[in-house]
């Protein structure tokens, strides 16, 4: 090979840097490790995290996942390929990602869907952007987001959209409900405001008035963003219902449809839209066309709204986005049919119903909201929320997940959470354990 | 066939979901959803039968040589997903406390410092989800370092003509202006404009290198002292990482930000579009802006830190910790590699593509720049073979196809008129570079004797060419049941 390009050393295919600028070698790098050792390091690695059964929701949700879905995701043909630019070397992934687009729109209940954000969140900030372009009669720039959205969501989106003159505007929400109130929006909005932010079910699994608030947004030209849970919709009223025209954007993470929680990723953000606004929507979509004979096929189209032809004027920077693990979302919602995800988001709800009702029973633990909730719910506790969570852990229980850092006002407070994973076995032995827990801390205060 | 065409009413994949109880009689009606979803219904036969018919309709590079510029299709060993996947690690909760978490937070924390040293930078992030959010990321701390010095004069980012489309893009999601600065024949930017161009209104410049035609930047150090004597900062683009990789790092070429393109370089997979990893690393001054979270060593203790610890960072970018899971994979990747393997990455992919280079102009077609040295990648431009066969690249690319072979980048760069953009990465064999030459020839045969072969490619793959034109008119987007007559 040398000698076909004409040189007698490797050195000489890098003569064109500058050699005072080469480095000699990566001095701070361990050697290399057989795949025999790495093997040994990662199962030590993983023994190193400490497994508990999971109460935390918060975003992130454990449900089964069939065997199959990751079985045939991670084969070669669709783990190792690439975008699939060129199409016709592509239509197994294009072809998936065009029932990806039907199942999640037939989910939310929207028109269309692009092919994937990076999570949730950086989705919540892409709908944002996409409602300030797409809303024409609003001028202001202005976002209601409620506190009743994912804190971490509101982070990111206000990192994302910050630079472009957009202002989020925070909405408390009523205390005794853990609702947003439209009273609330309404004073906030002013007299003009682009979009209207709803998560539903809540942050704290409370559940909004979305008709409501829905209908006031869009009497008062602006647009409805929502974000939602997509395995809550298999039973709640989808995106597309809510008013009497839907919302116009609806985002959320699609982890709870297949993806493991992995320590916060990869999972994929989902955004779907009406009609009206497809060519404001960022990233990949793929259509459903025919090639020169005829026959069905599949491609990446709308392209011109993406960076590679637009450029600058492109309506998002994204390029790569989460398609392996929509690969594997597809799968897990062929598997599961609408009945599968129906049966697992009641039980879901039952577990949670359940869960609550056992822990609100036990002396200094009471819920911090009346009204229905869905799937996860915020109780008070008498004592620090951090050193029980911490004594329970100990005990091999991940308690919830303490919301002293976002949500200081409502006091020692923990948003719980139990999937269809949870027996009654697990419940039973949270509530012993938070019981003893609780009773220990009790007897301590009333010794000192 | 899609999935849809499978369905019939009430099949399932029954032992897969929990038997029905649902009692939602605490939740008013009104939020309740209307209808059932329409979701296919098929058997789980069904459906592992078609996913697995259906990838079967993909190019991957575990099936085929992906020499594909400017994207790194490098080989992805399997042990670096089947640890990623090991049950400790899945079934970690991002909100578990960092005192539970420390084998992972190790895995991050380590996977940190190499970077650092792999790339001659001060500190790294893990947080952006792919390239083009570090990039965001990137840009973003330039626009915070200028503020925090009361410094609102810079409007502009500098980008080469010849660079990928998400740095223009980028650019404006951060509230830039874009100016664009010309390349010069032999690759390098054009100085002189660059020169004209740079000033007080200079936020930052943003610089892949080896450029996207697959050149080194020879005026790199000069490049980096006028931008930074205007007062602006250097953005290094690290998709075209593969080429330097223990040769060179961006830190010591005077980069004052970086991201790297863990899917590229780093060899996570690509998964037909993602995920990837955009981790960003920055010199001193940089460093407090960097985004969230940053895993920390504080006397053995892994932490992430958080807003209090740095109160100037531009935020988080994402839910929770960007894409862990690809993370892991990149850390076991360099774990295997190792020190004498990272440094060997380079010298091996620039090997491949200057040999296919050296092999190109030996068998007659031209390339864009032939009086350089090639990167990890060159460009061949198919101008000559377009005006006397009436063959365009797109041709090459689709008939390529039927060969077996995944069509190079075509049409990108933008000012090399009819070009395919070959990267062969480092995990090809010769005897693959070969038959991708062989077969390229062989194109060339047959655009000059049965043009019609080539125009007409590919021919033997589950479709024909698509009509892109009309799917775009006629928006198909997703699969709606026939309404019932």
């Amino acid at each position: 090979m040398l000698e076909t390009i004409g040189i007698r050393n490797t050195d000489e295919l890098f003569e064109e840097i500058p050699s005072h600028l080469k480095v000699s070698g990566l001095e701070g790098i361990p050697q290399g490790m057989t795949e025999m050792e790495v093997s040994r390091l990662m199962h030590q690695r993983a023994a190193e995290n400490r497994q508990a059964v999971c109460f935390i929701g918060a975003g992130a949700y454990e449900h089964h996942i069939p065997a199959a879905v990751w079985q045939l995701t991670t084969r070669g043909e669709y783990y190792t390929a690439y975008t699939p630019y060129q199409a016709e070397a592509s239509q197994g992934t294009l072809q998936l990602t065009y029932e990806f687009q039907s199942m999640i729109t037939a989910l939310t209940d929207m028109d269309v869907s692009n092919a994937s954000l990076y999570d949730g969140a950086s989705a919540l900030a892409e709908a944002v952007l996409m409602a300030v372009r797409g809303n024409r009669k609003s001028k202001s720039r202005r976002i209601i987001i409620p506190r009743t959205v994912h804190p971490a969501y509101r982070k990111t989106a206000d990192t994302i959209v910050s630079g472009q003159n957009i202002e989020l505007v925070e909405v408390d929400y009523d205390r005794a409900s853990g609702t947003v109130q439209l009273d609330a929006i309404k004073q906030a909005a002013g007299d003009d405001i682009t979009a209207v932010v709803i998560q539903q079910p809540s942050f704290f699994g409370t559940l909004e008035d979305v008709d409501a608030i829905t209908d006031w947004a869009h009497q008062n030209n602006a647009l409805v963003i929502s974000i939602t849970n997509p395995l809550s919709i298999a039973v709640l009223k989808p995106p597309g219902q809510w008013g009497g025209n839907g919302a116009d954007i609806a985002c959320g993470d699609g982890q709870p449809l297949g993806a493991p929680l992995s320590s916060g990723g990869p999972y994929y953000g989902f955004l779907c839209c009406s009609k009206a606004l497809v060519r404001q929507m960022p990233g990949r979509i793929v259509g459903r066309t025919t090639d020169v004979d005829g026959k069905e096929g599949f491609v990446l189209t709308l392209q011109a709204r993406e960076q590679h032809i637009r450029r600058s004027k492109a309506t998002s920077n994204i390029c790569t986005n989460q398609g392996l693990v929509v690969t594997a979302s597809t799968i897990h919602m062929a598997i599961l049919g609408p009945q599968g995800l129906e049966n697992t988001a009641a039980a879901c709800h039952a577990n949670t119903r359940e869960l609550v009702a056992q822990l609100s029973t036990i002396d200094g633990v009471r819920t911090a909201f009346n009204g229905p909730i869905f799937h996860e719910s915020v109780l008070l506790l008498d004592r620090p929320a951090d050193e029980v969570l911490e004594a329970l852990i100990a005990q091999g229980i991940l308690g919830g997940y303490d919301l002293a850092a976002d949500y200081p006002e409502l006091g020692s407070a923990i948003l719980v959470c139990a999937t269809e994973l949870r027996t009654e076995e697990d419940m039973m032995a949270y509530r012993t354990e938070l019981q003893a827990i609780l009773a220990v801390e009790t007897r301590h205060k009333e010794t000192a | 066939m899609l999935i849809y065409e499978h369905s019939r009413p009430g099949r399932n994949g029954a032992p897969q979901a929990p038997v029905s109880k649902a009692d939602l009689s605490d939740i008013p009606p009104e939020l309740l959803r209307r209808g059932r979803a329409g979701l296919p219904e098929v058997s789980e036969l069904q459906a592992v039968r078609h996913y697995t018919r259906l990838s079967k309709k993909n190019f991957s590079i575990d099936t085929h040589f992906y020499p594909l510029g400017s994207c790194t299709m490098k080989y992805n060993p399997r042990a670096c997903n089947s640890l990623a996947m090991l049950p400790g690690f899945l079934s970690r909760h991002p909100l578990t406390p960092d005192r539970h978490s420390q084998g992972f937070l190790a895995c991050m924390y380590e996977l940190q410092s190499m970077l650092c040293e792999a790339m001659g930078m001060t500190a790294f992030s893990l947080a952006p989800m792919a390239g083009a959010q570090g990039e965001f990321a990137g840009i973003k701390m330039i626009s915070a370092y200028h503020k925090a010095n009361n410094d609102d004069a810079r409007k502009e980012i500098l980008v080469p003509d010849a660079a990928h489309g998400t740095n223009p893009a980028t650019a404006t999601m951060c509230g830039y202006s874009v100016r664009e600065i010309p390349t010069l024949d032999s690759g390098d930017v054009d100085f002189e404009a660059l020169q004209t161009a740079v000033g007080p209104q200079t936020a930052g410049l943003m610089l892949t290198n080896p450029s996207t035609l697959g050149v080194f930047e020879r005026q790199i150090e000069k490049i980096a002292a006028i931008v930074h004597e205007a007062g602006g900062l250097l953005y290094y683009d690290g998709a075209n990482l593969n080429a330097i990789l223990g040769k060179i790092r961006p830190g010591d070429m005077g980069f004052d930000v970086i991201h790297t393109n863990l899917h590229k370089t780093f060899s996570t997979p690509h998964g037909g579009g993602g995920p990837g990893s955009g981790a960003v690393g920055v010199a001193d001054r940089l460093k407090p802006f960097l985004p969230l979270p940053i895993v920390a060593d504080d006397n053995g203790n892994y932490r992430r830190l958080t807003e209090q610890d740095a109160p100037r960072s531009i935020g988080h970018l994402s839910a929770f910790m960007g894409n862990a899971g690809v993370l892991i994979r990149a850390y076991i990747y360099m774990r295997l590699l190792g020190k004498a393997g990272m440094e060997r990455v380079a010298e091996f992919a620039t090997l491949n593509a200057n040999y296919m280079m050296a092999e190109a102009k030996r068998r007659g077609f031209q390339l864009a720049i032939p009086e350089r040295r090639a990167s990890h990648e060159f460009i061949i431009t198919l101008k000559k073979e377009a005006s006397e066969f009436h063959v365009t690249a797109m041709d090459f690319a689709k008939r390529l196809l039927d060969l077996g072979y995944h069509a190079p980048t075509t049409y990108f760069p933008l000012l090399v008129p009819e070009c395919l953009l070959i990267e062969p990465t480092e995990s090809e064999a010769k005897e693959a570079l070969d038959g991708f030459m062989d077969a390229l020839e062989q194109i060339r045969g047959e655009a000059r004797n049965h043009p019609e072969i080539v125009t007409t490619a590919p021919h033997t793959l589950p479709v024909k060419r698509l009509d892109e034109v009309s799917a775009a008119r006629k928006l198909d987007l997703a699969w709606k049941a026939e309404p019932p007559a």
